[in-house]
């Protein structure tokens, strides 16, 4: 779930509300990240070296 | 002077289906517009669609004021004309139309009855977008938007757009596609996402140029995407801030595919010609993060209006282009670039330049609408995070989030950037799969500042912003696509039962077609001939 610390609702395409000033959630982080880095094995794609040698693309602009 | 401007954002998406990886890029691309056609085909309401109209297109023309002759462009240049997939695929054939004023075939709509063969490369989406084939890569083109947040909402709209397309395809039998938000493969390819702003026409280029090389050397700092490895091919395992800077060659130029230039001249305003000029920006990062992409639009609209009143800074880099990579390359951010005459500033020191500039005139001509100050207040807020501790900006800053990420999973495992998952996770960071991609594993946790929510956002899918022409062409194509034979950016075609001609309605002026001048005409709930008439009276 996306936490919105800072979501100004829209209002009817009216201007945003004054914003506070930006802090996210700092005392988590790193907790946050060691949460992810849990499961990140199950997030992963498997045999990362050929995943990667399989995304080739075509140019773009 | 403000924050606030028209700007429109484009992104090209890397696409590859795993279980078939030689299949043709540009198949699975119109598997993903057409995917997406059959979405907006089986609904009743919104998402409404219809065929693109290239009559207005013209991407030869330098805004140095000449063009490229079609037989000098590379062919990629050639964007004004629909692609068709090639007859040595012998997958399918789509009808190629470049509609010409009254010369739009009738029937050709979305809508038809009879079942076809044709594949949808092409269409306008009922939020004013454009969702197309571009080159090998499927593309959105965001419809005309007045601020930062209004240009964040509705790229954030895109990426639905393309999850719904992808899974729309997978169901019609494409297989699983699978699409990033990158900008590269790390294997010598890049492909863009790119920034329009509405500039009049009297600004001089060469101001343009002048003004704004220093600052998009440099505002890879907030808003670089970040990657793993160096040079066009990828070499290496160090970490940059940028996506796109080792794919820069040029300083200024006409071409977006090869020897990529800093400022790009396409001189294709899709408005009146003599009052406008779009800016047409190639060298941003697509950026996943809602902050980044904030910052990259509202600053630029800042400078942009430094540069209209004659305010911006002067300062010349003596190489840009080596400068933008040498910043890349830096995570630190202390690298120092040299500017003409000798002098060596930092990144962040000329990003402080022009920000000071712009609180200047904002503070002296008393600009204070709420847009302005939100972009004044965060720039000078990531400048100062980025000089005390650019780790402490990951909540804001794609790049850094996703080197904070790399740099813990390497600590724990013990394991240098060089170990294969790192790659993986350079790429896996763009996957737009909510259960997959990592910044959203990364914003899932709350880790990531979003201005917006995912409800917004998926309004955003299926409605027009209010405040330009694309509320027009988005509510137009909602409530009477099947007359909608043909539109593009500033133009609507229709086809009405009865009526022998096509009835072309022209939107030279980007900010006409606004809700608060045509909603009443969509609140009538008209028939399709009496809305013409009205519409017309609107001119």
């Amino acid at each position: 779930m996306t936490q919105e610390n800072f979501s100004a609702r829209r209002e009817n395409q009216a201007q945003p509300v004054e914003t506070e000033q930006v802090q996210v959630n700092t005392t988590g982080t790193s907790a946050g990240v060691d949460d992810l880095l849990d499961e990140i094995d199950s997030v992963l794609e498997s045999n990362a070296e050929e995943f990667v040698r399989g995304f080739i693309q075509k140019g773009g602009q | 002077m403000s924050a606030r401007r028209l700007v429109g954002l484009e992104t090209e998406y890397g696409i590859i289906r795993p279980s078939m990886p030689k299949a043709n890029s540009t198949v699975l691309s119109a598997q993903i517009v057409d995917g997406y056609a059959q979405l907006v085909r089986d609904s009743d309401s919104a998402t409404r669609a219809a065929r693109w109209d290239y009559a207005d297109e013209s991407p030869l023309n330098d805004a140095r004021g000449h063009s490229v002759s079609r037989e000098e462009a590379h062919p990629s240049q050639l964007t004004d004309s629909e692609p068709t997939l090639e007859a040595e695929n012998q997958v399918w054939t789509a009808e190629s139309i470049a509609l010409d004023g009254n010369d739009a075939r009738v029937g050709a709509t979305l809508y038809q009855e009879n079942d076809t063969t044709d594949v949808v490369m092409n269409m306008v989406l009922g939020n004013g977008a454009r969702l197309y084939v571009d080159h090998a890569h499927p593309e959105y083109s965001g419809p005309e938007v007045t601020s930062p947040r209004d240009a964040v909402l509705w790229d954030q709209a895109g990426d639905q757009v393309m999850r719904r397309a992808a899974a729309s395809a997978a169901s019609l039998g494409s297989g699983e596609l699978l699409l990033y938000k990158n900008n590269t493969d790390n294997k010598s390819v890049s492909y863009g996402s790119h920034e329009n702003y509405l500039i009049p026409r009297d600004v001089e280029f060469s101001r343009l140029v002048d003004g704004l090389t220093a600052f998009f050397v440099t505002r890879q700092i907030f808003c670089g995407a970040g990657r793993v490895g160096r040079g066009m091919l990828g070499r290496g395992a160090e970490f940059q801030i940028s996506q796109r800077a080792d794919f820069f060659e040029a300083e200024v130029g006409l071409e977006t595919t090869v020897n990529r230039p800093i400022i790009n001249t396409r001189d294709e305003p899709h408005a009146n010609w003599d009052k406008y000029r779009r800016l047409h920006v190639i060298i941003g990062d697509a950026n996943l993060g809602q902050i980044s992409t904030l910052l990259r639009v509202g600053t630029t609209n800042l400078v942009l209006s430094l540069i209209e009143a004659g305010m911006s800074p002067k300062l010349e880099l003596a190489d840009p282009v080596s400068a933008l990579q040498q910043i890349s390359h830096d995570p630190t951010l202390q690298a120092s670039v040299a500017l003409r005459g000798g002098r060596r500033m930092t990144a962040i020191e000329i990003q402080r330049s022009y920000l000071e500039a712009a609180e200047t005139y904002c503070a002296q001509r008393e600009v204070t609408d709420p847009d302005t100050t939100e972009i004044l207040n965060r720039w000078r807020a990531i400048l100062d995070t980025l000089e005390q501790d650019p780790m402490q900006a990951a909540g804001q800053v794609d790049w850094i989030a996703k080197y904070s990420l790399m740099k813990s999973f390497t600590e724990r495992h013990n394991v240098g950037l060089d170990d294969p998952r790192i790659a993986l996770m350079d790429l896996q960071w763009a996957d737009l799969r909510l259960d997959k991609g990592l910044y959203y594993r990364i914003a899932a946790r709350g880790l990531m500042e979003t201005i917006f929510s995912q409800e917004e956002i998926n309004a955003a899918v299926d409605n027009p912003p209010h405040d330009t022409r694309a509320y027009l062409r988005g509510m137009t194509l909602q409530r009477y696509a099947p007359y909608v034979v043909a539109a593009n950016w500033d133009a609507l075609s229709f086809s009405v039962p009865g009526a022998r001609k096509i009835n072309r309605f022209h939107m030279p002026e980007p900010l006409t077609g606004s809700r608060a001048q045509v909603g009443e005409l969509f609140d009538a709930q008209l028939e399709i001939n009496e809305f013409i008439d009205q519409l017309a009276r609107h001119r």
